[in-house]
C-alpha cells in the first residue's frame, strides 16, 4: 500500500506495487488521473510533467514509492477546487494553443512551475525552461505567447495556491 | 435513452444515438432521417445520403456507398448538439465541421455543444482523416445539412404565424418575422420542425459568404477546455472496469516470426496474466509477435523487457540503408530508370541545343512519424461484440478489416473514436487496432494494448527514403527547356512503389514543359512504408524546388522570375479538375510570398532569403525563408513567410496554426530526422536518437492567405513541402554550398 498526497488530497494505492513503478503509471493506471501523459518513458519529451513540491518533474522517471510525504500536483489539480482555471489554462484556450493537444498538460505544468519562479519570464527564460517539453505539432510559438499573456494576467498563481493550502489546513 | 418531462429526448451515449438513427434509417429511404417527432419536443436531423444504386449492397459493405453524414439535435431549451464525424488529429476538424453546419443552421455558437460521432460509415460516410481532404469532401454536404435544418425551422415558424416563408429570416438560433417583429427561438420550434417533411437537400438555399457569422472568424478548439484540465480524451485515456494491459513485442525486422522465446518465464512474472506467441494476422495488418497481458501498463512493460526471443528471418532482414545508398548510386549511372513514367518531346535534342545542361543527384532518408501519443487501442470481446476504443485516422477502415477477417457482422465491431494525439499519416494505418483485436479475441476481458515509444519508432510505416538523378536544360533564351528525373525508389511487391513513394507523370514541373522524361527504378524493400505528412510531396518538393533553383542560378535568372516564367499563362493542369495545379493561383502565391518576405532586399553578410513553391493536396503554397549560417555551419531560420491559396479560410487562427505547424514539422525533419536500418532493424528507438525540433529553434512564421473563391480545401499538409527547399536555397545563397541530402545534418549543417 502506498499513501500519496495528490492535488491536495490523500490518495491510497492498494495492493502490492512493484517498487520501481514510475509515478506516471500509478497516476494513470491506479488512480485514474489520465491527464498526465505518456510520451517516451525516458524523460525526453515532458508529456508526463507534474509538480512535486512545486517543482516540475518528469513523472515517468521517478518512482511513486519515493513520493510519500511530498505534495504532488497534476494537471487535474492545477485549477482551483471551485473550477476557476489557472491563468495559463485560460491563456491556452484564448490563444487556441493546442493542435493535437497531447503534450499540452505537460507544457502547462512546466509553464506553471516557471511562472511560480519567474512571474514575468523573457522569451529566453521560456525557451530554456520549456526546452524539455516536446510539441510534435509545432505549437511552440503559441505556447510562448500564451505564457506571456498568462504572465500579464497575473499568471503566478503559486501564491494563490499556497494561500489556498493554508486556508485548507 | 430517457424521455424527460418536458418531452425532450436524452440519448445516453453516442452509440445509442447511432442505434436509434440506424433504426429510423432502416425504415426510411428518404434522403434524411428524422427523429423524435413522436417522442418529444426535439428536432434531430441526420444527413442520410445513401445513393439509390447502393441500397441493395448496403448490407455487404456500407463504406463505399456513402458520401457524407452529420447530426444536428436541437432541444426546447435552445441547446444544439452537433456531432463531429471525422477523427480529430490536431487539424481542427472537430471544430470546423460543426462550424460549417452551425453557420448554415444560423445557430448561436454559444449554445452549440459538440460530440464526436460514433464510427458508423453507413450513417456518416467516410470517417477518415487523411490527404487534407476532409474539408473539401464535406464542405457542400455539411452546409446543406445545416441549411436543411434551418429551412425546416423557418417553415415551422411561418406555419405557426400563418405567414409566408419568404417574410421570415433567421438570426442566431431565432426565426424572425420582420413585418410583425415577432420572433421564435429555435428551441420553441424544434418540436414542430421535427414533424415537417424534409426538403430536398440540393434545393435548399445556402448562405452568401457575406452573411457568415461563424465561418471566417476564429473559434478556439472545442476540446481545449478538456485538454487544459487533463480530462480524458485520447485513446490512451480509455478506462474500463477490470481493464488489463497488454504489450506486443514484434521482431526487429518486419514480419519475422518467433523461433523460440522464454514464454514460461514471462508468464511467471509478477502481474502477468497471460502471454502467447502470435503468428499475427495480415488481414488486419498485425505482424507476428508475442503478446503479454498484465495487471498494469508497468507490469506489462517490465515483463516485455524480460523477453528473450530468437527471431526467424524475413524479407526485411535484407534491408540495409547503407546498402540502399550504394545501390542507388550505381543505378543512377543509368541514363534512365527501368520504367518510364512520363515521356514527352525530345529531351536529348533539347539538351543538344541548350545553353546550359545541369545534372544533380539528390537523396533523402526514411523518417518516422513519431506522434506523441504512442499507438494504443483498447479492445473488448464481449456478448459477441468486439468493442474498441482507438485513436485512429482511419477507424472505419480498421473496423472493416477486422469485421471481414474475423467473420463478424459490421455492427458487431463497435469502434469508439477518441481524440488522436498526433496523426501525421501514421494512424492511417490500423495495424495496432489489428494487434489489439488479435489479443482481445483470445483474452477474456477488456484489454488496453500499449506501445512503448521504442515500439512506435521501430515499427512505423516509414516515410520512404529515395534518390533522384536529375538533368535539366536551359535554352539560349534562359528558359527551362527540358527536364529529366530518374527516381530511384522502393518496392515491396516488385510491381509498384511502396506507399508514399514513386514518380508521377504530372509531377511539377514536368506537366508544364515540352521535353520531359520521368523514369523510375525500384529497390526491393521489406520494411513497412506509409504516408508521412504530405506524402511524396514532403520529399519531392525538396528535390524539385532545389534543382529548379540550381537551374535558375545556371540561367543567371532571378529565382522568382524563373518560377513565374515556368508557370506561364493561368490554366488548370490537368484541366477540368478542381484539385489540379492552377498556374494562375501558383503565380499569385509566389508573387505575394516574395512581396511579404521582402524578396530582393539587401541582406547582411551571412544571411539570405530562399524561395520555394509547391503544389500539393490541392493547396498552392509559396514560402520565403530568411536564414543565416555561421562559420561552423550552424544555421538559424529567422523567419518564414508563408503564402497559401486554399480558397476561403474557415477558422483563421486554426488555419494559421496549421501552416505554422507544417513549417515547424518541415524544419524539424529536414534538419536532423532520419531512420536507418541494418538487417531490417531500425537504429533509432527514442527521441534521444530522433531529435525533434525543440521550442527555441521554432522559427517565426508569418502566414498570409489569398482567399480565392474556389471551394475550400485542406490545410494539414500543403504548407510543409516548400519549407525544406526554401531553407536549402537560402543556405546556397549564403554559402555557395548546394544541399542535396536530407537531413542536412548529413552535410554537416546543424541548428
Amino acid at each position: 500500500m502506498l499513501r500519496l498526497k495528490i492535488n491536495q488530497k490523500e490518495r491510497i494505492v492498494e495492493g502490492d506495487l512493484d517498487p520501481a513503478t514510475p509515478l506516471l503509471w500509478v497516476l494513470r493506471d491506479h488512480l485514474g488521473l489520465v491527464g498526465t501523459k505518456f510520451g517516451c518513458g525516458a524523460g525526453f519529451c515532458g508529456a508526463c510533467t507534474v509538480h512535486v513540491n512545486g517543482a516540475a518533474v518528469r513523472s515517468c522517471s521517478i518512482r511513486a514509492a519515493d513520493m510519500t510525504g511530498v505534495e504532488i500536483t497534476t494537471i487535474e489539480g492545477l485549477a482551483q477546487p471551485d473550477g476557476t482555471l489557472h491563468p495559463l489554462q485560460v491563456a491556452w484556450i484564448e490563444n487556441d494553443v493546442p493542435q493535437c493537444g497531447y503534450c499540452q498538460a505537460g507544457q502547462i505544468m512546466s509553464a506553471a512551475a516557471l511562472l511560480a519562479q519567474k512571474p514575468q519570464p523573457s522569451d529566453d527564460d521560456i525557451d530554456q525552461f520549456m526546452n524539455g517539453n516536446l510539441c510534435r505539432c509545432g505549437c511552440y510559438r503559441r505556447i510562448r505567447e500564451a505564457i506571456h499573456s498568462a504572465a500579464k494576467a497575473g499568471g503566478n498563481s503559486h501564491a494563490a495556491d499556497q494561500q489556498h493550502r493554508d486556508v485548507k489546513s | 435513452m430517457m424521455v424527460h418531462d418536458d418531452g425532450t429526448l436524452t440519448l445516453e451515449s453516442v452509440g445509442e444515438v447511432a442505434a436509434v438513427s440506424d433504426r429510423v434509417g432502416d425504415l426510411s429511404r428518404r434522403q434524411f432521417l428524422k427523429l423524435s417527432g413522436g417522442i418529444g419536443g426535439g428536432l434531430m436531423l441526420g444527413l442520410y445520403l445513401r445513393p439509390v444504386a447502393a441500397q441493395s449492397s448496403a448490407t455487404a459493405d456500407p463504406v463505399p456507398a456513402f458520401v457524407a453524414n452529420a447530426f444536428i439535435r436541437i432541444d426546447p431549451d435552445d441547446s444544439i448538439l452537433i456531432y463531429a464525424k471525422n477523427p480529430e488529429i490536431g487539424q481542427g476538424i472537430k471544430t470546423v465541421f460543426p462550424m460549417i453546419i452551425a453557420e448554415e443552421l444560423d445557430a448561436d455558437w454559444a449554445r452549440v455543444r459538440i460530440e464526436q460521432a460514433p464510427i458508423r460509415p453507413d450513417l456518416y460516410g467516410s470517417q477518415g482523416a487523411g490527404g487534407s481532404r476532409s474539408v473539401a469532401a464535406n464542405w457542400t454536404p455539411l452546409r446543406q445539412t445545416g441549411a436543411v435544418a434551418r429551412a425546416m425551422l423557418v417553415s415551422a415558424a411561418a406555419q405557426r404565424w400563418q405567414v409566408p416563408v419568404s417574410e421570415c429570416h433567421t438570426e442566431p438560433s431565432v426565426v424572425v418575422h420582420a413585418p410583425s417583429g415577432r420572433k421564435l427561438r429555435y428551441g420553441e420550434l424544434a418540436a414542430d420542425a421535427a414533424r415537417l417533411p424534409v426538403p430536398e437537400m440540393a434545393k435548399v438555399a445556402l448562405k452568401d459568404k457575406r452573411d457568415y457569422r461563424i465561418l471566417g472568424r476564429s473559434v478556439t478548439g472545442v476540446d481545449n477546455p478538456k485538454i487544459v484540465t487533463g480530462a480524458p480524451l485520447f485513446g490512451i485515456d480509455t478506462q474500463l472496469e477490470g481493464l488489463s494491459y497488454a504489450v506486443y513485442q514484434k521482431a526487429p525486422a518486419f514480419n519475422a516470426t518467433c523461433a523460440e522465446c522464454n514464454l514460461d518465464h514471462i508468464k511467471s512474472l509478477p502481474g502477468v496474466k497471460d502471454a502467447f506467441v502470435s503468428a499475427g494476422d495480415p488481414r488486419v495488418d498485425a505482424p507476428p509477435g508475442i503478446a503479454i497481458i498484465a495487471t498494469s501498463t508497468w507490469a506489462a512493460f517490465s515483463a516485455k523487457k524480460q523477453l528473450q526471443v530468437k527471431w526467424n528471418e524475413s524479407p526485411a532482414t535484407n534491408d540495409s540503408w547503407t546498402g540502399f545508398v550504394a545501390r542507388a548510386r550505381q543505378l543512377a549511372k543509368q541514363p534512365h530508370g527501368e520504367s518510364s513514367v512520363a515521356k514527352l518531346g525530345d529531351v536529348d535534342a533539347a539538351a543538344t541545343q541548350a545553353a546550359h545542361n545541369l545534372e544533380a543527384y539528390y537523396q533523402f532518408s526514411f523518417v518516422a512519424h513519431a506522434p506523441l501519443e504512442p499507438q494504443n487501442t483498447t479492445a473488448w470481446m464481449h456478448d459477441g461484440i468486439l468493442e474498441m476504443w482507438c485513436p485512429s485516422q482511419n477507424p472505419d477502415t480498421g473496423r472493416n478489416k477486422i469485421a471481414h477477417a474475423f467473420g463478424l457482422p459490421h455492427e458487431k465491431v463497435v469502434v469508439h473514436q477518441t481524440r488522436v494525439g498526433g496523426g501525421f499519416g501514421r494512424r492511417l494505418m490500423t495495424d495496432y487496432m489489428g494487434e489489439a483485436a488479435v489479443i482481445a479475441r483470445r483474452f477474456n476481458g477488456p484489454v488496453k494494448l500499449m506501445w512503448t515509444r521504442e515500439d512506435d519508432m521501430m515499427h512505423d510505416y516509414y516515410r520512404p527514403g529515395g534518390f533522384h538523378a536529375l538533368k535539366g536544360s536551359i535554352d539560349k533564351q534562359g528558359k527551362l527547356s527540358a527536364w529529366q528525373d530518374h527516381n530511384i525508389t522502393f518496392t515491396a511487391d516488385g510491381q509498384k512503389p511502396v506507399f508514399g513513394a514513386g514518380a508521377r507523370a504530372d509531377e511539377f514541373p514536368a506537366q508544364l514543359l515540352k521535353n520531359v522524361h520521368v523514369s523510375q527504378s525500384m529497390l526491393p524493400l521489406g520494411t513497412r512504408c506509409g504516408f508521412w505528412r504530405a506524402p511524396n510531396s514532403c520529399s519531392h518538393a525538396f528535390v524539385v524546388q532545389s534543382f529548379l533553383h540550381e537551374l535558375s542560378v545556371a540561367a543567371k535568372a532571378d529565382h522568382l522570375e524563373f518560377l513565374l516564367e515556368i508557370m506561364g499563362e493561368p490554366r488548370w493542369l490537368p484541366p477540368a479538375d478542381a484539385r489540379s495545379l492552377n498556374t494562375g493561383r501558383a503565380a499569385e502565391v509566389i508573387k505575394l510570398a516574395a512581396q511579404r518576405g521582402g524578396w530582393g532586399r539587401k541582406m547582411p553578410a551571412g544571411r539570405a532569403l530562399g524561395l520555394a513553391f509547391h503544389f500539393s493536396h490541392a493547396g498552392h503554397f509559396a514560402e520565403v525563408a530568411e536564414v543565416s549560417v555561421d562559420s561552423s555551419k550552424k544555421i538559424k531560420v529567422h523567419r518564414v513567410t508563408v503564402v497559401g491559396d486554399v480558397g476561403p479560410i474557415l477558422n483563421p487562427r486554426n488555419a494559421e496554426h496549421q501552416c505554422i505547424g507544417s513549417v515547424t514539422d518541415g524544419l524539424s525533419a529536414m534538419l536532423a530526422l532520419e531512420v536507418t536500418m541494418e538487417q531490417g532493424k531500425i537504429a533509432q528507438s527514442n527521441f534521444g536518437e530522433y531529435p525533434l525540433l525543440r521550442n527555441a529553434d521554432a522559427p517565426e512564421v508569418d502566414v498570409h492567405f489569398i482567399e480565392s473563391d474556389y471551394p475550400p480545401t485542406g490545410l494539414g499538409e500543403p504548407a510543409l513541402p516548400p519549407l525544406a527547399p526554401a531553407v536549402c536555397n537560402a543556405i546556397f545563397s549564403i554559402t555557395g554550398h548546394r544541399i542535396r541530402t536530407l537531413p542536412i545534418r548529413n552535410e554537416g549543417f546543424s541548428i
